[in-house]
């Protein structure tokens, strides 16, 4: 087959251990060629099966789709998966594990555990406030197709917590429920199977590590792979509960 | 040894997963999820086209019901499913939708008035009635007579899996993620739970539990080229397998999928081809109307992707760091039409390959080649879910052979399956924890335990010369080269062959680092060797079934063989040390089906050795149908006639539509 040789890169990792007494932070450099299409994702693979098998890192999906891969790269969070190495002229990347979350080891975070916490924490689910139970072979309750789509639109969050990794109030307030779980709450709030009040709403996220705590610096919106309109729910959720403060 | 005691252990944490736990704990029993990974993230998420569900709401789904839904799948299935199966699953499918769209799937509606629509390249208008605004809608997929794919855009994995995986949250299922089942505790032919290592820490735990449930989705990650998730790699499978007792089913019924693209392996839908996008090669060539002049790139999923190997094997490949492949090209669509509706296409283009697909010319190609896509096969289970070898052992979702796909399964009838059978096969296993006692001394689960210990250890030991990496991607290399698309008997022969000794160096490697946690070498150390006797199963299955069924396609046997091959395969692995798996069959019981074997509608004709029974069960079913047609019984009664079927709760209830009268 004929192809061109490819770019020479470095990829910079900082490998640590939390659960090794020996390990401590620091810097690999790992070089390799590049191949056309290289996400990290790829370069990553290659790594770990030719260079360094003891690197750690978390993908699933490898398509942009179960938000696993959230890594800092050259400064700033994004899916790791849907990054091409071709979008860096320098040919130079450097990844950190993101901050704000538990450390597993290398660029392996606890995302899940976190957004665990945070979908009890907002009751991530329909609440019907103890209607009866739906009977499944009967017609199913009708939406309109716009709200249907709004909810839709809410609710295709994909929980990486790249916003979370952006987040200043975050860093400075650790119990900060996060732009994803205000976007929860409203994306729970447009849907019609959900009978919570903003009464409801305003006993869950009512305080400084909920919906008033936010100082809009709107990195969030910025990094979120799936352009949620962060800001403008949190600044629709802010006014429709200061009304109950 | 550190024991958690639960009534029902879930292994698995995918849609079908979860929705089985919720079942069991809403019958008030104490359950546990474990997973790979944080459930949310689990390969269901992928899913984008949709749920089939039969409805009927939409204009072009109008008049839909179970029977056309069963038709369909059993057609699809080549008649290598379990029919009584198909009906169970088609009768909940409406029921599993509306259920989901109560815990908050943002479905689709249907929008009364006017819309464009494009059905078969030309531009047609639908309009939908007042009276359907609101309901569910559904679009059309390949192999279904109505269209009866519902969807949430192209969302609908993703939509589904939050829904219930915040259901299970709501209802205090408890779910261990970063948790990997090793092996399955079992003795005197039931099953007692799993042993389990804790991926952070590196810890092995016994789950012991009255029953246990495998969901842990397919085994795609043993080809090379696939559109799976990377953590599909079916050892949820192998690990019943490993039993020696428990059965795998129909391993050798592989689907592949034309247009993933390259090197990726992330689904181009397959809209991209239904709205008019072709196919060309290194050339620049359109070939598809060379080979298929009547449907040409909508000729099936299977025909298309047969055609475009055989291309490739004509030399007419575009060559690549990654291979060779073919280009598709929907530029030819115009800017506006893809950027209104293929704007997922362009996206992943444009992310993944630097491409815009709008750009006219060979500047916007997208590298395509048909990759593994769906597993048929897998645990064989009984109509309950349980499996038939192994009491207590339950599995649903893709990690099981229930059998409603047979050799070839419908577009949008995975993720309906997975959420179906994770209600039906749920309820079941709940009764069964219910009416059982967990009866299991504590030296047997510290035996079960230390074999894994022991086995850790063992790798970790390894002093030979061999790569595991490298065997797993032989092994993946190979299983493209000679299990793929097509098939014959020398190279499954060959596949089998090499299998076999790739098993016996994964003994002989050397792992770099010792450490017992957070190393991803020991991982993929433990994991390639169960990868490995799942590929076998797949292998050998396929070289020893001389036929063509569905997707199965043997070049050196040509016709779906009734006369000698319906019937299921079934796989053991009776001995540790065995290298290959013990191959028998089970056979499908024409007498009993509602739908016996016939011409699937697609292909070339004359292309089935008969089985004599055939005619015989169809001369019944046409003389029962008649006769109580005229006494004026309804399809239902005539249903249950032909072929009785049993649901439990309350599922058997009658689905109500907007269409009826
Ligand atoms: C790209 C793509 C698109 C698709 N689109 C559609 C579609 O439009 N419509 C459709 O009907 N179908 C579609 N499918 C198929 C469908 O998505 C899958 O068949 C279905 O989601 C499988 O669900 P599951 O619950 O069985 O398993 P999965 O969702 O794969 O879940 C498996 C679970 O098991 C866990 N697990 C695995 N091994 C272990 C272990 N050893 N120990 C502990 N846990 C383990 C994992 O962590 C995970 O939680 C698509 C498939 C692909 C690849
Ligand atoms: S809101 Fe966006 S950035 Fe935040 S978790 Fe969801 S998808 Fe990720
Ligand atoms: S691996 Fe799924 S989003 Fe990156």
């Amino acid at each position: 087959m004929s192809i061109e040789k490819g770019r020479d890169i470095t990829i910079s990792v900082l490998k640590f251990n939390p659960r090794s007494k020996v390990s401590k932070p620091h810097f690999v450099d790992y070089h390799l060629e590049e191949t056309p299409g290289m996400t990290l994702f790829i370069a990553l693979t290659k790594i770990r099966e030719e260079m360094d098998p003891d690197l750690s890192f978390d993908f699933v999906c490898r398509a942009g789709i179960c938000g696993s891969c959230g890594m800092v790269v050259n400064g700033k969070p994004a899916l790791a998966c849907r990054t091409l190495i071709a979008n860096y002229p320098t040919g130079k990347i450097q990844l950190m594990p993101m901050p704000a979350f538990e450390l597993i080891k290398d660029l392996s975070v606890n995302t899940g555990k976190w957004m665990d916490a945070m979908s009890k924490r907002v009751q991530s689910w329909i609440v019907d406030n103890g209607g009866e139970e739906v009977n499944i072979a009967k017609m199913e309750q009708r939406v309109d197709p716009e709200v249907a789509n709004e909810t839709f639109e809410l609710d295709r969050c994909i929980e990486c917590g790249i916003c979370v990794a952006s987040c200043g109030t975050k860093l400075m307030r650790p119990d900060f429920v996060g732009p994803v779980g205000l976007n929860r709450v409203a994306r729970f709030e447009v849907d019609p199977h959900d009978k919570r009040t903003a009464e409801d709403f305003y006993e869950l996220i009512g305080d400084d590590d909920g919906i008033f705590g936010c100082m809009s610096l709107m990195a969030c919106e910025d990094h979120c792979p799936k352009h949620l309109p962060l800001q403008n729910k949190i600044a629709y959720l802010r006014r429709k509960l200061v009304a109950l403060r | 040894m550190k024991i958690n005691y639960c009534d029902a252990l879930v292994i698995g944490g995918g849609l079908a997963g979860l929705r089985a736990a919720v079942a069991a704990q809403k019958k008030g029993l104490n359950s546990i999820v474990l997973s790979l990974v944080p459930v949310k993230r689990s390969h269901s998420a992928a899913a984008q086209g949709g749920m089939q569900a039969s409805l009927g709401n939409s204009k072009m789904s109008d008049g839909d019901n179970e029977d056309l839904h069963f038709a369909d799948t059993v057609k699809g299935s080549d008649w290598g499913c379990d029919q009584e199966v198909a009906r169970m699953f088609v009768h909940t499918a409406p029921k599993a939708i509306r259920e989901l769209a109560s815990w908050g799937v943002p479905w689709s509606r249907v929008k009364a008035g006017t819309r464009e629509a494009v059905i078969n390249a030309k531009k047609t208008t639908i309009t939908e009635d007042e009276d359907r605004h609101g309901l569910i809608t559904s679009r059309d997929f390949g192999g279904t007579k109505k269209w009866r794919t519902c969807y949430t855009a192209d969302a609908t994995g993703h939509t589904m899996l939050f829904g219930v995986a915040n259901e299970a949250l709501k209802h205090n299922v408890d779910i261990r993620d970063r948790k990997e089942a090793l092996s399955l505790i079992h003795e005197n032919g039931r099953c007692y739970g799993a042993i389990v290592r804790d991926l952070i820490t590196g810890e092995l735990e016994a789950y012991v539990a009255i029953g246990t449930c495998i969901a842990t989705g397919g085994y795609g990650r043993v080809f090379k080229q696939t559109t799976n998730a990377v953590i599909c790699e079916g050892t949820g499978a192998a690990i019943a397998l490993e039993t020696g007792v428990a059965t795998l089913s129909n391993m050798e019924a592989v689907q592949f999928h034309p247009t993933p693209i390259v090197p990726s392996g992330i689904l181009l839908t397959e809209g991209c081809r239904g709205d008019g996008g072709i196919l060309r090669d290194v050339d620049g060539h359109r070939f598809m109307p060379d080979y298929e002049p009547e449907k040409k790139e909508l000729a099936s999923r299977d025909v298309v992707s047969r055609r475009m190997i055989e291309h490739i094997r004509n030399g007419k490949g575009v060559p690549s760091p990654y291979g060779y492949h073919v280009w598709l090209d929907i530029s030819i669509l115009g800017r506006e039409h893809i950027e209104r509706n293929l704007r997922d296409v362009q996206e992943i283009c444009q992310i993944f390959n630097g491409i815009d697909p709008a750009d006219e010319g060979k500047k916007g190609w997208a590298p395509v080649l048909p990759m593994q896509h769906y597993s048929m096969g897998g645990i064989r289970t009984k109509p309950t879910g349980e499996s038939t070898r192994l009491a207590g052992l339950f599995a649903c979702g893709e990690a099981a052979c229930w059998d409603m796909h047979g050799f070839n399964r419908l577009g949008g009838n995975s993720v309906s399956e997975t959420v179906v059978a994770g209600m039906i096969i749920g309820n079941y296993f709940a009764d069964y924890c219910l009416a059982n006692d967990v009866t299991i001394p504590t030296s047997t689960v510290q035996k079960f335990l230390d074999e894994q210990d022991a086995y850790l250890n063992e790798i970790l030991a390894y002093n030979g010369s061999e790569d595991i990496f490298k065997i797993k991607n032989r092994m993946k290399e190979l299983m493209d080269e000679k299990v793929g698309i097509f098939r014959d008997g020398p190279n499954l022969e060959a596949a089998v062959e090499e299998l076999k000794e790739l098993l016996v160096k994964t003994k002989q490697i050397n792992v770099k680092s010792k450490e017992r946690a957070g190393n991803p070498e020991l991982e993929e150390a433990y994991r390639v060797p169960r990868m490995l006797k799942v590929a076998l199963c797949v292998a050998k299955g396929a070289r020893d079934r001389t036929e063509s069924r569905g997707a199965h396609y043997r070049e050196d046997y040509l016709k779906r063989d009734d006369a000698n091959w319906l019937n299921r395969t079934l796989c053991t692995w009776p001995n540790k040390d065995d290298l290959e798996p013990t191959i028998e069959y089970a056979p499908l019981d024409i007498m009993k089906m509602e739908m016996p074997p016939a011409f699937r509608g697609y292909g070339a004709k004359g292309m089935i050795i008969e089985h004599p029974e055939s005619e015989v069960r169809q001369a019944q079913v046409d003389e029962i149908t008649e006769k109580m047609q005229a006494e004026g019984k309804d399809r239902h009664e005539i249903q249950d006639a032909l072929m009785p079927f049993n649901l439990p709760m309350n599922y058997k209830e009658r689905n109500e539509r907007a269409g009826d009268k």
